[in-house]
């Protein structure tokens, strides 16, 4: 297990590396003087002088690069333009309502997705099957954000049950904080119920037609035992992949869904960014989601082989 | 793919699969019909898409505007047409941007290997890192806003998916012994990677190429709620939800038209999308 983390852990430096001339590249990309676009409307010299200084813009791009990358080792992403203050901070900051809407998205998602996943690899070919994989495939094609409108308009609008915009941290007030939050992690955890229907549906057809599940209907199990006990222990391991995998689609829908329902987390974080053209802001965001999406997928490269005593060697 | 006409081809066996998946037709018709209104947009359209009119201000749909109006007076029906325009280019290019930047990428990756393939690897994997709508906002806010830059934003975030499906297309093909005989033969190594192996690749790219651009619309619509995408007051189905969520409450028309119409797009490529690959590969099913 050990010798897998080290293994696994010089792969992805790498990756790593790549991730940081990435986003490092970003700045090349903008036109004209950096300088000028890197303080938005400001032109006052001053300012102009100080950012030349702060990202080193007289200096050829490889030094430019490497003292970037020194900063962001020790910790310094840079310093946000528009409200001046450190973007290690503003992330720090904003990461925890995040968390909080992926984690109940994701627990949605995995209600929905392994449960309708289940039922439709067992009644494989009836009209529930059909029924479930056509939903997956709308939820699939859904955009994000339309559905966010669209559930505002229902349950704020017209029924008045939800507040339509604004967050509450659950440490203030639990039960108002799940108000705030459970139509955003709903339109989030739809985008990836479908995926994992698809997954789930897959590895429970693999493992319901495999040896054992017919040695254990030959030994006279009941059927819900067969399939709960055996079958779904063994198809939930790819699960865990899939789960760290669809992190991503998660951050990236996390953007829009955030600016519909005004949630102030990283989404919102980097859409404001955006607007407000505070680059520094929007290269930590992209910095911080790939870090912890590798770092999440090493962890579940980890989880898959503890959960799979064959695969450890 | 094989010449038109031969019947037992294995293009004309996998349109005979396809033709038999009553989903995968429906989704055919309605993308065609999608082409089709993009197209024909100034004849089919009712009205001027950018057309402001004081006296026409969130009309609910009627019978003179269908899809009611927005907050301009501007007729929603026409603007989805000429929408459509913005949807599909950005779809299509942006999906030939990632093919043109990852086939060959990939092509080199699989087919050369070593050092080649590391470094294509290890920076496909770093792109891969990157959240997928993440990634196009900071390339388009890097860019500047406009419709072009949305669509290489999108296009060369996506070129990661494609490098990887040949690289490892490309992997499985090169020891089949057909390569092997032309390697054998003494004809180039670049000539047999074009000739013999991409040709092979190509069902399983015409698959991601579809997927890719249904997911390629919704990128755009995204970067273009945000502002990022088609600027006004030329029309996109993205840009009409964002300013139809400020009248959300008297003018509910004005998000439900934009929204559906980039679901009903999306859907029909991803429908069509997985009946070719079931097409494809019948081993699939």
């Amino acid at each position: 297990m050990l010798g897998l983390l080290g293994r696994r852990l010089l792969q992805i430096l790498p990756t790593l590396f790549f991730v940081s001339i990435l986003i490092f590249g970003l700045q090349q990309l903008l036109p004209g003087d950096p300088a000028l676009a890197l303080a938005g409307e400001d032109k006052d010299p001053e300012v102009l002088a100080q950012i030349r200084a702060r990202y080193h813009l007289d200096q050829p791009v490889p030094v430019q690069y490497l003292l970037w990358i020194r900063g962001v080792l020790s910790g310094d992403l840079g310093q946000s333009i528009r409200l001046n203050v450190p973007v290690a901070d503003l992330i720090l900051q904003k990461l925890p309502v995040t968390l909080q809407l992926a984690a109940m998205a994701m627990a949605i998602a995995l209600a929905i997705g392994v449960t309708a996943g289940i039922v439709s690899a067992v009644a494989k070919g009836s009209w529930i099957d059909y029924l479930v994989s056509t939903l997956s495939l709308v939820g699939i094609s859904t955009p994000n954000f339309w559905l966010g409108i669209m559930l505002i308009f229902v349950f704020a609008v017209q029924l008045g049950w939800l507040p339509a915009s604004g967050y509450v941290s659950p440490f203030e007030d639990p039960l108002q904080s799940l108000a705030t939050t459970i139509l955003p992690a709903f339109v989030l955890g739809n985008a990836i119920a479908g995926v994992l229907m698809r997954h789930t549906r897959g590895a429970m057809l693999a493992a319901l037609s495999s040896d054992y599940v017919r040695t254990a209907r030959a030994k006279g199990l009941r059927a819900s035992t067969v399939i709960l006990r055996h079958a779904m222990r063994n198809a939930l391991t790819p699960i865990i992949t899939l789960g760290a995998l669809e992190f991503g689609t998660l951050l990236s829908g996390a953007v829009l869904t955030e600016q519909i329902f005004t949630i102030p987390g990283f989404g919102k974080l980097i859409v404001d960014a955006v607007f407000n053209r505070d680059y520094a802001v929007v290269q930590g965001v992209v910095l911080v989601t790939a870090t912890s999406y590798i770092l999440l997928n090493l962890l579940a490269d980890l989880g898959y082989v503890w959960a799979n005593p064959r695969l450890r060697t | 793919m094989s010449a038109p006409g031969s019947p037992a081809s294995p293009a004309a066996q996998a349109w005979a699969r396809l033709r038999a998946r009553p989903s995968a037709m429906v989704g055919l018709a309605i993308v065609a019909l999608v082409v089709l209104a993009a197209i024909l947009a100034p004849l089919v359209s009712p009205y001027d898409p950018t057309l402001q009119s004081y006296a026409t201000i969130r009309r609910p749909p009627s019978l003179a505007h269908p899809f009611g109006t927005d907050e301009v007076g501007r007729d929603i029906l026409a603007r989805i047409i000429w929408g459509a325009r913005a949807s599909l280019a950005a779809g299509l290019v942006s999906v030939l941007i990632a093919m043109a930047a990852g086939i060959p990428l990939g092509l080199a990756a699989g087919y050369l290997g070593g050092i080649v393939d590391g470094v294509i690897s290890r920076a496909t994997d770093a792109m891969l890192a990157c959240p997928f709508l993440i990634l196009a906002i900071a390339l388009a806010a890097f860019l500047g806003p406009s419709l072009g830059n949305a669509m290489i934003a999108i296009g060369v975030t996506a070129a990661p998916l494609f490098v990887r499906l040949t690289r490892g297309q490309v992997m499985a093909i090169k020891t089949e012994l057909y390569v092997e005989a032309a390697r054998s033969l003494g004809i180039r190594e670049w000539r047999i990677a074009a000739g013999q192996v991409l040709p092979n690749v190509v069902p399983q790219l015409l698959v991601q190429a579809t997927l890719t651009i249904a997911t390629a619309i919704i990128a755009e619509a995204s970067l273009s709620f945000l502002g990022l995408g088609q600027q006004p007051p030329a029309p996109s189905w993205g840009s009409m939800l964002n300013s139809a969520q400020r009248f959300l409450s008297n003018a509910p028309w004005m998000a439900v038209w934009p929204g559906a119409a980039i679901f009903v797009t999306v859907l029909s490529f991803n429908l069509v999308g997985d009946g070719l690959r079931d097409a494809l590969d019948p081993r699939a099913r």
